[in-house]
């Protein structure tokens, strides 16, 4: 080939992918636009808010603090006890969220007559919503008509409002919901497993158990490292639940109080923007912070090839 | 070491009817192929024995005892997997020496047979690596040390060499076949591929539509078919089947003769005599009983000549489009396509079945 004709087909060609590459932009536009309202701009508005005080009573001006209140927001005591609260509702949401899902998942792998009614079943609570759930929720811990006075148990105070019991009866209910999600990626990843390896387990002479343990269980890590992430991520956001459940009038409310309701608090009803936006990056960089550390240690313990 | 023994066995999946009351002993110490089509009930024969799959009737045993009811895990069997099955998580070593693990064996024993077995076959040297890092053949070696390290009653193997290439396929048949001899375990061996069935049974058990066909060593098979379709099955490509009726007297006084399409196959005195006792028959010759010769009793248009290197096909059709494959040595002449010429049939080379049946008819 001519050394003119190889630089006419480069120039033809790069103009090409030009071409596609502004087709490209413009299709992803609706959906970039979308995001930067929503998602991108009140994002880095956040930012912005971080550096303004707001004011003692409401309807004055906030002004300018720079770095000055982030200090003050991240060692307070208010801050730090819904730290506290939050790590603990994770302990309890992810775990058995997780458990739960894996082993609801183990039960509807087999193939058995109509298995796939309970399949339907165990995911329903993805697509259930959570104000729904969480009035049947509040029914079921009712002191009344609940269904601990229906077995006899009355606890003083009742369990929503108790110090004690509330964080735990609001995680139980964040890990129902999360039942339906943890139930499918446990689902996906069992449906990954060659179903020949197991097998080949059997006839080694291993019991049902030394199956599961040393061979389904190894083989579903990615699964299970990826489960952590998502619930660990789950049960960070959890608002509605605790709004719904116990809400800001409830005297265990402080109990409860983990930093997503804490934002919200703090803004909604202590008008206190500049710290709701503090506590709003430490909780996104939390996340942030986990999520990457959890994916870090994915890549090195989880890596096999097929 | 043990003798496996299938008394009515059947296994069906809805309708299918994958393995159709199965009569069959695998001798102690004996290498069986199964043999059949895909899709004919081997690889449901080797799960049955393994007991991956329960049967819906008849009785197996394992070394004199009936295992319909023991689990995968006490059948004491090893079992190497199409896919090789190898655990994804562990190393090669490892996955060695998993069975051994499950059987309580010691460490230091089982690091010893461990090692052992690597050598043996040749893959000492990749001992830490995971199967994801390892060729087809170096994967199938792993396959079989993890079958062979356990010394279990019987080996089960389906179709091990069917994800290798040419040259590995040989090579690794030859070794599985000394293996075997080394380890006299019974061994139950599944295959579509004849050349393996050939070459490396001490009997084959041909199946097809989840029966027994044949069961005998492999020349037997070849030489003697039961019936039409271990005849067609068995040789590349298989015999020719002709509906043939008898016919008057042939060339030699009072040996009948029998009419095809297209002509005429002369049989032996012997054959001649049992034919008289049927009117209608399928006529089987292989390939090589026939050659294209200007005196030959059959007439037939060649529809492609296919060359092999040391030998060439003709593929013919007779009046009736049956069609009728030549084997001839490459350096004869080539018929032409659409060409009209004459097939000579050797009489020893006849085969006949029953036109219904399809049963052979025995010529003694
Ligand atoms: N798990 C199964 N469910 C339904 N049908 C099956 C199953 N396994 C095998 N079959 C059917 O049984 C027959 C025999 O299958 P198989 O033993 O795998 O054949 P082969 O190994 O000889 O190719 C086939 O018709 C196949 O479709
Ligand atoms: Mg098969």
């Amino acid at each position: 080939m001519a050394p003119a004709e190889v630089g006419s087909r480069r120039v033809a060609r790069r103009s090409r992918r030009l071409r596609e590459a502004g087709l490209g932009y413009l299709l992803v536009l609706p959906a970039l636009s979308v995001f930067g309202v929503f998602v991108f701009y009140p994002f880095f508005r956040n930012f912005k808010l971080a550096l303004y005080q707001s004011p003692p009573y409401p309807g004055l001006p906030s002004h300018y603090v720079g770095l000055h209140q982030v200090g003050q927001v991240l060692t307070s005591s208010n801050f730090l006890q819904s730290l506290v609260t939050t790590f603990l509702f994770v302990v309890l949401v992810v775990p058995a969220g997780l458990l739960v899902g894996l082993f609801l998942a183990v039960v509807a792998h087999r193939k058995l007559r109509g298995i796939a009614a309970y399949r339907v079943i165990f995911s329903s609570t993805v697509v259930t919503s959570v104000a729904v759930s969480a009035l049947v929720f509040y029914s079921l811990m009712n002191p009344v008509v609940g269904l601990l006075p229906w077995l006899g148990i009355s606890p003083h105070p009742p369990v929503l409002e108790s110090t004690t019991w509330a964080l735990p009866a609001v995680a139980i209910m964040a890990v129902w919901q999360f039942i339906g999600l943890s139930f499918i990626i446990m689902s996906a990843g069992l449906q990954s497993i060659s179903e020949e390896v197991l097998e080949a387990a059997r006839v080694d002479g291993a019991s049902n158990w030394t199956v599961f343990w040393r061979v389904t269980v190894p083989l579903l890590s990615p699964t299970l490292f990826f489960g952590v992430v998502v619930a660990t991520i789950y049960a960070f956001q959890t608002f509605g639940q605790i709004d719904i459940l116990i809400g800001y009038q409830n005297a265990a409310y402080e109990h409860v109080n983990v930093l997503v309701y804490n934002i919200y608090t703090t803004l909604v009803y202590g008008e206190n923007s500049g710290r709701a936006a503090v506590m709003s990056i430490a909780l996104f960089l939390i996340t942030l912070v986990l999520t990457l550390l959890q994916l870090r240690f994915i890549e090195r313990r989880v890596q096999y090839a097929r | 070491m043990g003798e496996i023994v299938f008394s009515g066995v059947t296994k069906r999946y809805g309708n299918t009817v994958a393995v159709d009351h199965v009569t069959l002993t695998v001798f102690d110490g004996e290498l069986l192929v199964l043999l059949g089509p895909s899709g004919c009930g081997k690889t449901t024969l080797l799960r049955l024995v393994a007991g991956l799959e329960d049967l819906d009737e008849g009785e197996i045993s394992i070394g004199g005892k009936i295992v319909n009811d023991v689990e995968p895990k006490d059948r004491d069997i090893a079992m190497v997997f199409q896919s090789y099955a190898l655990y994804p998580h562990l190393t090669v070593a490892k996955n060695i020496e998993f069975p051994l693990r499950q059987r309580g064996i010691p460490h230091d024993e089982r690091q010893r047979r461990v090692q052992d077995v690597m050598s043996r076959v040749g893959i000492a040297e990749l001992a830490g690596r995971k199967p994801g890092q390892l060729s087809g053949g170096q994967r199938q070696r792993v396959a079989l040390a993890r079958a062979i390290v356990r010394d279990p009653q019987a080996f089960l193997m389906d179709e091990p060499l069917s994800n290798l290439d040419a040259a590995l396929r040989v090579q690794t048949r030859a070794d599985i076949v000394s293996l075997q001899q080394r380890l006299e375990t019974t061994t139950l061996y599944v295959t579509h591929d004849q050349v393996e069935a050939m070459t490396m049974g001490h009997r084959i058990a041909v199946v097809n539509h989840g029966e027994i066909q044949q069961v005998s060593p492999p020349q037997d098979a070849y030489d003697r078919p039961a019936n039409t379709f271990v005849a067609g099955f068995l040789g590349s490509p298989g015999m020719n089947l002709l509906p043939a009726a008898l016919g008057e007297q042939g060339p030699d006084a009072g040996v009948p003769s029998l009419v095809v399409s297209g002509g005429t196959i002369p049989l032996t005195p012997e054959l001649g005599a049992v034919a008289r006792t049927a009117a209608r028959f399928k006529a089987g010759v292989r390939p090589e009983s026939l050659s294209v010769d200007p005196d030959g009793s059959l007439e037939a248009s060649v529809v492609i000549v296919e060359a092999l290197g040391a030998e060439a096909l003709v593929i013919c059709e007779l009046p009736d489009h049956t069609q009728v494959v030549v084997r001839q040595d490459a350096d004869r002449h080539r018929p032409g396509i659409g060409e009209t010429l004459r097939i000579r049939v050797d009489p020893v080379g006849v085969h006949l079945f029953d036109a219904e049946t399809g049963l052979r008819i025995e010529d003694r």
